[in-house]
């Protein structure tokens, strides 16, 4: 759905961050590197570097979110760019201004980014279409389609956690269906070469044709743990079920919930991962999510210094790369 | 023009004369810092002579360079790494070669990110003595004057050499 067309400029450098997918190998160690130098500004005694002073970047946030909102907030104040938090779900469009009048509005105040979250697949990718050709679109999560961003800070983790990719058996756990973080995951793994990547769900919660992409599927959870490195466990995303996909909470929690039992099954050295917010007592024991192995506050931090390696990238292009010369 | 300098000797040299600046001053303990990638390899050698004992910091200055928004994100850029509070501390700043005064500028806006410190001095192996900004370092390997369109680059880190594009020579 969303190609290298749209997401490169002519010079293949990163324009609009809208899917891990189609994006090479090298790009994507590229935004892992960059990555870990601005980790390093977080660790300082003045968390900013001037970067994107003069510039101004729109948080547009059709859908609710906190941590993803905030850490792209952060990422920004920490390049020193200036952020407008738009939640457009409670204003324009609900007295009726069109979704382009909002974008060209926001574009006559002079906006040089904008960082979007929908509930509609494919959004990120359409406004990015629309937009005037110095703006840079930064999807934040769209539908059940992708949430490159999130991807890219697992993949980070990740990579500080265990080096090599290529050796590394991965799992993803829980409502595949419904996660666009698996989908973004999946195709950042792949082209980053890990051993195997699995996915371990119900029945119904697993997508149609997910095999296509690569992954081995498992529905029995301890089968699934063998021999793995990672465990990213998903958000059972309740807000999103319709129709009967499970029988209970708690049944869903007995057959793929992650108690500590069940991670011993994965490797000794196997990192827990989630996304967030995590449901204690759903999908993940609470003893594991404040344990040893659990990564899941690493996970927020380097969403920090990930979204400003992306927001540097697609904004630092040289003035032959957006085209405005001559 | 490469073959007349000997950039052991003029690090030597630079040795003796930070050694002496820091003692009229009363420096008891400067912190050394190299600008990446040249500067850091100069610091390097310096940081060896001088038996300092605190460890050498390495400032990328990607971050703080004035043409970000014509030239984009350096491609190489890699973490700055000072491993010590700088706040009231003596600093010898080193970089290879001192031209427009961009990068010391942007390295000591760098610096003051990480704290206040009580000076700095500048160590450069060479000066182009042609400047963009009122910048000067206090330390010089050697004075070279170019012309326009002739640039002098530090290649390393084994050996250190200097390479000379667009002389006739």
């Amino acid at each position: 759905m969303t190609g290298n067309s749209i997401q490169l400029d002519k010079n293949g450098n990163l324009k609009h961050f809208l899917s891990t997918e189609g994006l090479s190998q090298s790009l994507l160690q590229k935004i892992l590197d960059h990555a870990e130098s601005f980790a390093s500004v977080g660790e300082r005694h003045v968390k900013k570097v001037p970067l994107l002073r003069g510039k101004t970047i729109a948080n547009l946030f059709f859908e609710p979110s906190t941590r993803t909102r905030t850490t792209f907030e952060l990422a920004a104040k920490r390049l020193s760019a200036d952020i407008l938090n738009l939640n457009i779900s409670t204003s324009a469009t609900s007295k009726g201004e069109t979704l382009s009048d909002t974008l060209h509005t926001l574009e006559a105040m002079h906006c040089d980014m904008f960082v979007v979250r929908h509930a509609n697949s494919g959004a990120a990718h359409y406004i990015a279409t629309q937009v005037a050709p110095h703006i840079s679109v930064i999807n934040a999560g769209d539908g059940r389609h992708a949430h490159p961003t999130q991807a890219m800070l697992d993949m980070f983790t990740i990579r500080r956690h265990k080096k090599d990719f290529t050796k590394l058996k991965v799992a993803i756990v829980g409502d595949i269906l419904h996660s666009r973080v698996a989908r973004s995951e999946i195709h950042a793994l792949n082209t980053l070469g890990v051993l195997e990547t699995r996915i371990i769900a119900p029945h119904t919660l697993i997508p149609k044709g997910v095999e296509e992409l690569g992954v081995h599927v498992y529905h029995d959870m301890d089968a699934g743990l063998e021999g793995v490195d990672i465990v990213m466990m998903l958000r059972l995303q309740k807000e999103r079920m319709r129709g009967a996909l499970l029988p209970s909470e708690q049944e869903f929690f007995q057959r793929y919930g992650l108690t500590s039992e069940r991670l011993a099954i994965a490797k000794p050295d196997a990192i827990v991962m989630h996304p967030g917010p995590i449901n204690r007592g759903v999908e993940i024991d609470s003893s594991v999510a404040d344990s040893e192995r659990s990564v899941i506050l690493q996970q927020v931090s380097h969403g920090i210094a990930v979204r400003m390696a992306i927001m540097a990238m697609t904004m630092g292009r040289s003035a032959d790369d957006i085209g405005e010369t001559e | 023009m490469s073959n007349e300098i000997n950039i052991n000797v003029l690090v030597g040299e630079m040795a003796e004369a930070i050694q002496v600046h820091c003692t009229d001053r009363g420096y008891d303990k400067p912190l050394m810092i190299g600008i990446k990638r040249g500067g850091a390899w100069v610091a390097k050698e310096l940081h060896q002579s001088l038996k300092l004992s605190d460890p050498l910091g390495e400032l990328n200055i990607a971050f703080y360079r004035d043409d970000f928004s014509t030239l984009g994100l350096h491609p190489e850029v890699s973490p700055s790494n000072l491993p010590y509070d700088v706040s009231d501390q003596h600093i010898i700043l080193v970089d290879d070669v001192l031209y427009t005064g961009r990068t010391i500028r942007a390295a000591m806006n760098e610096i003051f990110d990480y704290g206040r410190p009580a000076s700095i001095t500048l160590a450069v192996l060479i000066d182009r003595c042609e400047r963009d900004l009122p910048i000067q370092a206090d330390i010089i390997g050697k004075t070279i004057t170019l012309n326009e369109g002739e640039h002098v680059k530090l290649l390393g880190p084994e050996p250190l050499t200097l390479s000379f594009t667009g002389t006739e020579k």
